[in-house]
């Protein structure tokens, strides 16, 4: 990452103050084509870019990710090969990974905060690993200044969430509905609703993510969240098309949010 | 007795509740349920009335008279093949079930690897008036399809799941991904002593009437004393610890027999996946390897947490067998007792076969936790001629 970035939370939070919704579109690492796409999609509007790294057990995935993630792994995708890719991709805007806890606690989590940091990464999201658990990891990234972004998700009590977002950086991840990430057919009530909760209890950017599957739907979680994260939408472009075809969408997602 | 995990779910380094954030709430509201019904009395008193009146407990202690005199040791079985369904995932089941309707939840959602927890789900959900659903891998469900046709009869929905591996592994995946999407009305049902905190903990405590039931029925038949080993097959590991929960104070050697193509234990490191954090097969890079066992029930790349803490302790040990000497133990049981064995424990008998010599004169404990009529059509193809 170069110096004039700053961090995940500094760009963003600066962003937001120019008037302007987040877009964070998800691509999934040693894809291919995953490199030419994130620099389609910085190209065309993207705030910043969440990279996932491959797991063979991807929970929180719903097809479309389970389907990506396999084909990378059979591709000889590693952790490692994406992040040594990721130091020669300078797209000028942050970059931040998705990965599950068995890929940080294989590698330990000061190594694996290290890593991080030393292939530009900003900030990592790690969707199986809770506040109650996110103590070791969270220390060790802190030390290596690398953010954490924490998930929220509907099914939380009012108590829950600000101990959610004292202990999150970058950007808070609302999840926008009951299930896995894949495209749905309208935005989930529960993800405006998420969004509101949040939004009157912090001023760190707010993104709702999971199930924001098209432009429209974007620009519908940005009358109250402050920008989107959409990974399923995003892939299947890839995985059916190519980078231009992710590119013209992410333009036409930024359309979209910016007039809203 | 075997200790409680700490306040975090942690058996030593092990447990814990790694799972999505939508899943949290409802973890802690089962972990709250199940502390609160296991205190009640009248919970008690209606789950032991189920598996006395229904499973058909106690199960009876077998001495096996003629294995036992041709290897030279005292082999005595806990019958867990007795009750109702046919294998223990019944104890479990019962308890879990009366859990989700005194938590007014409408659905079950299970995981199921040679189909005998999902036949217990799909059983016990039949019997109080739940609906059911079980998560079967692709290929699991092409080698146990007469518990598939179970399943359907007692009126669950049995979804193949064609991710991965296509075995328990990816069933307990989608089993999860379908449990974030439904947590609000439906009580996911886990068959092991595995995924996040409380489960390990709370099936244990469901299994553990295996080893107080046998910890009797030893003292009865051995005037007071205690076996010399303590042996069951793991896959996640409840019928094991569930036995192990009555012997754990005594000096009895306790072994968990791993298949030698699922040895978490043996030969994984320790890992994060499905809620916990315990022994885990994985390549270099922390990718979850997948298992190749001749048992569906036992196709499993981990292990329950506690097991890798009395493997961590030195409390219990973990070999394995190879499917060569699980086939041909499949075949000794059969004839030399009239015991037709689950596949999944016919790797304790092997391993008493194998180890034998080095146990004379010994009574050795098994839990037979399974019987084998779901595994025939299988073994009648790869004895094909040979029989």
């Amino acid at each position: 990452m170069s110096a004039e970035i700053g961090t995940l939370e500094t760009y963003l939070r600066k962003k937001r103050s120019e008037g302007h919704k987040l877009v964070v579109p998800y691509i999934t690492g040693g894809f291919e084509g995953w490199t030419d796409a994130i620099r389609a999609a910085a190209a065309n509007g993207a705030d910043a870019i969440e990279i996932g790294i491959p797991f063979s057990d991807p929970v929180m995935d719903g097809p479309t990710i389970q389907h990506a993630s396999e084909m990378a792994l059979r591709n000889g995708a590693t952790p490692i090969s994406i992040l040594h890719q990721l130091r020669s991709v300078d797209v000028g805007i942050p970059l931040a990974v998705m990965c599950y806890y068995n890929t940080v606690h294989h590698a330990g989590n000061e190594r694996f905060a290290n890593s991080l940091r030393e292939s530009g990464v900003c900030a990592a999201i790690v969707p199986d690993l809770p506040l109650e658990e996110s103590g070791l990891w969270c220390a060790a990234a802190d030390t290596s200044c690398v953010e954490t972004v924490m998930l929220a998700a509907p099914t939380a009590p009012d108590e829950r969430l600000p101990r959610i977002i004292d202990r999150c950086k970058g950007f808070v991840y609302a999840v926008g509905l009951l299930g896995v990430t894949g495209e749905r057919d309208t935005l989930a009530s529960s993800a405006l609703t998420l969004a509101k909760r949040l939004k009157a209890i912090t001023d760190v950017p707010v993104l709702i993510g999971v199930g924001v599957s098209n432009a429209q739907q974007a620009a519908e979680a940005c009358t109250i969240a402050d920008g989107v994260v959409q990974g399923a939408s995003v892939m299947r472009r890839l995985i059916e098309e190519d980078a231009d075809a992710v590119g013209d969408y992410i333009a036409e997602v930024r359309k979209a949010v910016d007039q809203c | 007795m075997l200790k409680d995990p700490s306040l975090d779910g942690r058996f030593g380094e092990f447990g814990g509740r790694f799972v999505p954030e939508t899943l949290v709430p409802a973890c802690q509201e089962l972990e709250a349920a199940f502390r609160d019904a296991w205190a009640d009395p009248a919970f008690r008193k209606e789950l032991d009335d189920l598996l006395r009146d229904y499973a058909g407990r106690p199960s009876i202690l077998t001495e096996c008279h003629n294995l036992g005199k041709q290897l030279g040791i005292r082999l005595l079985l806990k019958r867990e093949d007795l009750n109702h369904t046919g294998s223990h995932k019944i104890n479990s089941v019962l308890g879990q079930v009366l859990l989700a309707k005194r938590m007014g939840k409408k659905h079950i959602v299970a995981e199921t690897g040679a189909g005998q927890h999902g036949v217990a789900s799909a059983t016990a959900a039949a019997l109080l008036g739940l609906s059911c659903k079980v998560y079967m891998g692709e290929v699991d469900v092409q080698r146990q399809a007469l518990n598939v046709f179970r399943m359907k009869l007692l009126g669950a929905q049995v979804v193949p799941a064609v991710s991965g591996s296509r075995t328990l592994k990816d069933a307990v995946n989608e089993a999860m991904r379908d449990w974030v999407a439904t947590v609000e009305d439906t009580y996911y049902a886990i068959g092991s002593v595995m995924g996040p905190h409380p489960y390990p903990w709370m099936v244990r405590t469901f299994q553990s009437v295996i080893g107080q039931e046998a910890s009797e029925q030893c003292h009865s038949l051995l005037g007071g004393k205690d076996p010399d080993v303590v042996v069951a097959a793991v896959g996640g590991g409840s019928n094991a610890i569930g036995i192990f929960s009555g012997f754990v104070d005594t000096k009895a050697r306790l072994i968990g027999v791993e298949p030698a193509g699922g040895a978490a234990v043996g030969k994984g490191m320790p890992g994060v996946v499905h809620g916990m954090r315990s022994y885990l097969m994985q390549d270099e890079h922390g990718q979850v390897q997948e298992a190749q066992s001749i048992s569906a029930g036992l196709d499993y790349p981990g292990v329950g947490p506690e097991h890798s803490y009395l493997a961590s302790i030195g409390r219990a040990e973990y070999p394995s067998v190879n499917d060569q000497e699980v086939i041909s133990a499949f075949q000794v049981m059969s004839r030399s007792e009239g015991i037709i064995p689950a596949l999944e424990c016919a790797h304790p008998m092997a391993w008493i076969i194998r180890e034998a010599p080095k146990m004379q004169g010994q009574t050795i404990l098994m839990n037979l936790s399974g019987r084998g009529d779901k595994d025939v059509a299988q073994m009648m193809e790869i004895l094909d001629g040979q029989i």
